[in-house]
């Protein structure tokens, strides 16, 4: 077993189960029914590519292990998804920005893994790239929308950027295992990820009238496993069932 | 293989648990069908990754195969090569037309789709070309919603992927 590609692959379902757990929050809350069709939709997508996923790193580990047990079955410190998509959902406005700031990586992440030479990892991104257009479309308009809006919710806006700024280095930041992937064919470059992400946010922030934040102090820890209280939460509340009635069948 | 003909035959009459005009084959799902090792193998491929009728899809061709007399068929999911729209047949679009929904136009290798203009699409009820997008996002993962401007009637599109 390769512990880099494990865990590589951990970060990527990690993030869409993480965050699809997130957006469905907003089932049934959303501000028109269109758009809480919309989150709920993309709170799909993301389950669906989540599966996939973690159907592969229980591939890895071998026997005994399934796509539900990776997911219902491990800890905090055992999940490696980012910071940001832990992180509570906060208003529209918050859950647009953060949408942003990730869609747009997720989209160049995801063109750049269409090159990847492991043949799971390459599959799945031809069969997500194309929702994640959709998504990074879809918050792009909105991220526009509010920031060019009312003086309410450009206020509102602006002040979620700014919150969630901190929480972006992560993303564009590789370590060890980002090193070990790269070098090996599989992973992205996230040096080259983080220009495209800065010319994309810069193009989408002058449209909606939104100014960019200038701190440079970035939290980070996510990948590695080490996490903010919120992520326990979302666990508690995806893993109880599964854990309360582990041979439970539908 | 007159067999695997037939299996293709019945493959026909199994619809689409979301849309229930359309069959698995006219969806362009079925990858392959094949006899392995004593068995015949279905291979299928998802729409949308998170698309929740994949499960039941199996479920169906499971049974309807059973019903035929064929009862240790499996089902095999296949990611690679992924899944377009350009797999849908012509017979399926016409039927989608028909029951209401505007069939995906072009071809799924548009790119447009990023930070581009909403779609032009035709309403299938009048066939104006008037319409416009209310929402990226429909009843269901694959489609978007638009409204016509002519008719004055909304309608579900099957997204481009
Ligand atoms: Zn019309």
């Amino acid at each position: 077993m390769n512990k880099e590609l494990l865990e590589y692959t951990l970060r990527l379902g990690d993030n869409a189960l993480i965050l699809g757990q997130r957006l469905a929050e907003w089932c049934g809350h959303g501000p028109i029914l269109e758009q809480d069709i919309a989150l709920s939709n993309i709170a799909l997508d993301h389950l669906g590519q989540a599966r996939m996923l973690l159907n592969y790193a229980a591939e890895q580990q071998g026997e005994g292990f399934t796509e539900d047990k990776v997911a219902f079955f491990r800890d905090v410190f055992e999940y490696h998804n980012l910071l940001i998509l832990e992180l509570e959902n906060g208003d529209w406005g918050k859950t647009i920005c953060r949408q942003f700031l990730f869609d747009t990586f997720n989209y160049f992440l995801y063109t750049d893994l269409l090159q990847s030479k492991d043949e799971t990892i390459r599959s799945v991104a031809q069969k997500a790239i194309k929702e994640i257009s959709y998504h990074a479309q879809w918050s792009a308009e909105w991220l526009i929308r509010l920031g060019d809006g009312t003086e309410e919710s450009h206020t509102r806006v602006q002040s979620s950027l700014n919150d969630l700024w901190e929480w972006t280095g992560e993303m564009l930041t590789p370590d060890a295992v980002d090193d070990a992937m790269l070098e090996a064919g599989i992973g992205a470059d996230l040096n080259s990820i983080k220009e495209r992400w800065h010319q994309k946010v810069d193009q989408i922030l002058e449209l909606a009238k939104l100014e960019k934040p200038s701190g440079e102090w970035m939290q980070s820890g996510g990948k590695q496993g080490d996490h903010t209280e919120y992520l326990g939460f979302v666990l508690a509340e995806m893993q109880h069932i599964p854990r309360m009635h582990p041979e439970a069948k539908w | 293989m007159q067999q695997e003909e037939q299996i293709w035959q019945w493959l026909e009459e199994v619809s689409d648990p979301e849309i229930p005009v359309l069959t698995v084959v006219d969806l362009g799902v079925i990858r392959a069908v094949e006899y392995l090792d004593e068995h015949w193998r279905i291979s299928i491929t998802p729409t949308y990754s998170g698309c929740p009728a994949m499960n039941e899809i199996e479920a169906n061709i499971l049974e309807k195969l059973k019903q035929e007399g064929i009862d240790d068929a499996q089902v095999k999911m296949v990611l690679s090569p992924a899944w377009t729209t350009d797999w849908m047949t012509e017979k399926g679009k016409q039927k989608l037309q028909d029951y209401g929904i505007a069939p995906p136009e072009g071809s799924s290798a548009d790119k447009s789709v990023l930070f581009g203009e909403a779609k032009k699409v035709t309403c299938p009820h009048c066939k104006s070309r008037d319409t416009e997008l209310i929402s990226q996002f429909g009843s269901t993962a694959c489609k978007s919603l638009y409204k016509c401007h002519d008719c004055k009637e909304p309608f579900d599109y099957f997204k481009c992927l």
